[in-house]
């Protein structure tokens, strides 16, 4: 079984074009198989005949391991290799090639597709074409691409987006430079941090931090909003709008949790870009609303309604559910008090929103009702400390019990 | 300056160069009595005589070889054939004998003559008879290569073959004869081995010679309309010597390019150009350069296919909105 995408560890035989027997040549579709991405054509990389069939339709085989032989015409090939058990080593024996077994070169995903235009302009301007998403055939970085990262690097004091020595402790703020993001590579010990952390808890080293936000005064701000816009004829602000609004704001203000986890750097963002949670038939999927930062709340409002309807028709673009920078579930409206959400990589945080609930509260020592709501972040140690994230939830709490503080 | 045809044209540089050197004069199928298949000698015999307006029996080979031998001899011979696809019977004397005797004779005898005639399909004249010979004659070291596409570089682009002390061939076209244009009136001379902007432009270079220039020149126009793109039109001119510097100084400026030509794909002129650009321009393309081509059969004679077979400026359209990223 051949890795037919980057990121695929197995894949379902979908349908043999060829049967135990079959003649066939270099390049022909042998079979169909799903990866984790779509359902692509595994391919004959030798001319032979296709014997010793170890998977079924249906079945699922690891990346690695045999699917069938590709003999020579008349060849007798040795037991039948079971599919199931992933690298089985390959019976080499002189004229017998497996099918899987000659590995693909692997696709190189550090390179950079650009023209050669590109690259010379790249150069020139100071530009790391690493940074610069193409929008060529393939992803090709292409002359309009560069221009366009070009201007916003151009910002008189930094021609170069990428500042190589820079430690990572020091962490940005969005005003220094025009460009989009920032690329910090990891000091030795944050290189310690994210290894020791990673091997000790999954993949991604989530901790957890819960906060209870009152809900009051943004209750009455959506309230009167609501009235106004009614009036208006225009849609309604939800609990959710408001919320996404104010971590957006509350990000601007921790830039060290608007970060991607990249291997070998942090890319802190300058722009927010919020992944939104939405519930699927059979999953879920988390379209992006960009640079929510400095965007109104009717904006956004109006914009998660209308990713939502996408997501829940299937119409979602891949651009409108891909690059987000912090991500919001919400599970308020099932009545859920409090959860965890996990982490969507390569982002290192995201805020599971719970339902607002009337409870007693003691204010100014006397006890009332108040409608209060439950916060947890989930946070990639890798990036953010403990005290990163409690900083980034006092302001979040903050200013949502204090909705004014988002016009500032 | 008068407004001729390209015929006219023709005509016209015919005649100042006899006028201007006794050694210079016309042979070939009808060029006399007849005045030219296609006119293009017309009034000649009349003015110059049957010494120097030579009718000719069908015999390709036979009067070409009397014209490397006359340029041999001092002469300065024009051959007409009454198509390049009769020349390719002629092919040994222009391959064999006009484009190696200098070489062959260590530089003692030049072989100052002009092979010329019409060039590529016309209209429905079948697989036989619509052929275009650029890349064939293109191949061969010793001979020089020029394809006019309007009346103006028609006269000033035979009156330099004319003057060549190289055998040079002259690529017009049956579908070019009657076009029109200004003509600038006696000493109008265009360098042999210069391209042409015809028509200047920002996001991509059409690069186009001979018929093919009017297809660019009508794509161009398209694209500016559908897309708001603008097309350099760059017409080659001659495809041997081919204008290096035009070529690799219009893509530099564009940064993209189509080449468009009448012949088949396969080891074409563009395929030459392309060389020039991948090596030159390197640096300077956003995009691969690509090419718009006859379709690689021959000819069809039903019109319908005849048109679909032919560059056109659709194609060449599709083939920039490409390059530009717009697809």
């Amino acid at each position: 079984m051949e890795a037919l995408s980057p990121t695929m560890e197995e894949g379902r035989v979908v349908k043999w074009h060829k049967r135990d027997g079959d003649p066939v040549k270099t390049g022909e579709t042998l079979a169909e198989i799903e990866t984790d991405k779509a359902v692509m054509d595994l391919v004959a990389r030798a001319d032979g005949v296709l014997r010793q069939v170890a998977a079924a339709e249906g079945q699922t085989v690891a990346v690695g391991s045999v699917v069938a032989v590709i003999a020579s015409p008349g060849e007798t090939v040795g037991a039948t290799v079971a599919a199931a058990p992933p690298p089985a080593p390959v019976p080499s024996r002189s004229g017998m090639r497996d099918a899987g077994g000659v590995e693909p070169a692997p696709a190189d995903v550090t390179r950079v597709k650009a023209s050669p235009l590109a690259k010379r302009m790249a150069r020139e301007a100071g530009v790391d074409l690493k940074l610069v998403s193409g929008s060529g055939p393939g992803g090709r970085v292409v002359k309009r691409d560069v221009e366009g990262s070009a201007s916003r690097a151009l910002a008189p004091a930094a021609a170069t987006p990428v500042v190589q020595s820079h430690p990572a402790s020091r962490i940005p703020h969005p005003e220094v430079t025009g460009a989009p993001f920032e690329d910090v590579p990891l000091t030795q010990i944050r290189k310690t941090i994210a290894k020791r952390l990673a091997a000790s808890l999954g993949p991604i080293p989530h901790f957890f931090l819960t906060t209870e936000v009152d809900m009051e005064r943004a209750s009455e701000a959506r309230d009167a909003l609501n009235k106004q816009l009614g009036d208006q004829g225009s849609g309604k602000v939800s609990f959710n709008d408001i919320i996404i609004n104010a971590t957006a704001h509350t990000l601007t203000k921790h830039p060290a949790c608007n970060a991607w986890f990249q291997e070998d750097h942090i890319r802190y963002w300058h722009e927010v870009h919020i992944g939104m949670a939405v519930a699927v038939e059979d999953g879920l999927i988390t379209p992006v609303i960009r640079n929510a930062e400095r965007k109104s709340l009717a904006d956004i409002g109006r914009e998660a309604k209308e990713l939502a309807e996408k997501a829940r028709s299937r119409r979602l673009q891949p651009s409108e559910y891909t690059g987000s920078t912090f991500s919001v579930s919400n599970l308020g409206m099932f009545d859920i008090d409090q959860f965890t959400a996990v982490i969507n990589p390569p982002e290192a945080g995201i805020i599971a929103v719970g339902s607002i609930v009337q409870k007693p509260v003691v204010v100014d020592g006397q006890l009332t009702p108040r409608r209060r709501m439950r916060i947890t972040m989930s946070c990639d140690h890798r990036v953010i400390d403990g005290a990163t994230g409690a900083a980034f939830l006092k302001t979040l709490k903050q200013m949502l019990e204090n909705p004014l503080a988002m016009l500032l | 300056m008068a407004t001729l045809t390209y015929r006219d044209a023709l005509n016209q540089a015919l005649r100042e160069e006899m006028q201007r050197d006794a050694d210079v004069f016309l042979m070939g199928e009808e060029v006399g009595v007849y005045q030219g298949a296609y006119k293009v000698s017309r009034g000649l015999l009349e003015e110059f005589g049957p010494k120097r307006i030579v009718d000719t029996p069908i015999a390709e080979l036979g009067f070409a070889g009397i014209g490397v031998g006359a340029a041999m001899a001092g002469l300065r011979p024009v051959i007409e054939f009454m198509t390049w696809n009769f020349a390719v019977l002629a092919l040994d004397q222009i391959v064999n004998s006009a484009a190696k005797i200098l070489y062959e004779s260590g530089g003692q005898i030049p072989i100052p003559i002009v092979f010329r005639g019409p060039n590529g399909a016309a209209l429905q004249l079948a697989a036989q008879h619509s052929q275009a010979w650029d890349s064939w004659l293109s191949h061969i070291p010793g001979l020089k290569v020029v394809a006019p596409a309007t009346p103006a570089d028609a006269k000033g682009l035979l009156k330099s073959a004319i003057r060549d002390n190289n055998p040079v061939i002259v690529l017009e076209g049956e579908m070019l004869y009657n076009l029109k244009g200004e003509v600038p009136e006696g000493e109008h001379l265009v360098p042999i081995g210069r391209a042409d902007v015809k028509r200047p432009g920002r996001d991509v270079t059409f690069i186009c010679h001979s018929k093919t220039v009017a297809v660019a020149l009508k794509a161009a126009e398209q694209l500016a309309e559908r897309e708001g793109a603008s097309a350099e039109v760059l017409d080659l001119r001659s495809l041997r010597p081919l204008d290096e510097e035009a070529i690799v100084g219009s893509v530099a400026h564009t940064n993209r390019a189509v080449v468009i030509e009448e012949g088949w794909p396969h080891a074409g002129v563009g395929a030459q150009v392309v060389d020039i650009i991948q090596r030159e321009a390197f640096d300077q393309l956003d995009a691969p350069v690509l090419r718009v081509t006859q379709a690689d059969v021959p000819m069809p004679y039903n019109k319908q296919l005849e048109r679909l077979a032919k560059p056109s400026a659709d194609r060449v359209v599709a083939a920039a909105r490409r390059v530009l990223y717009l697809d």
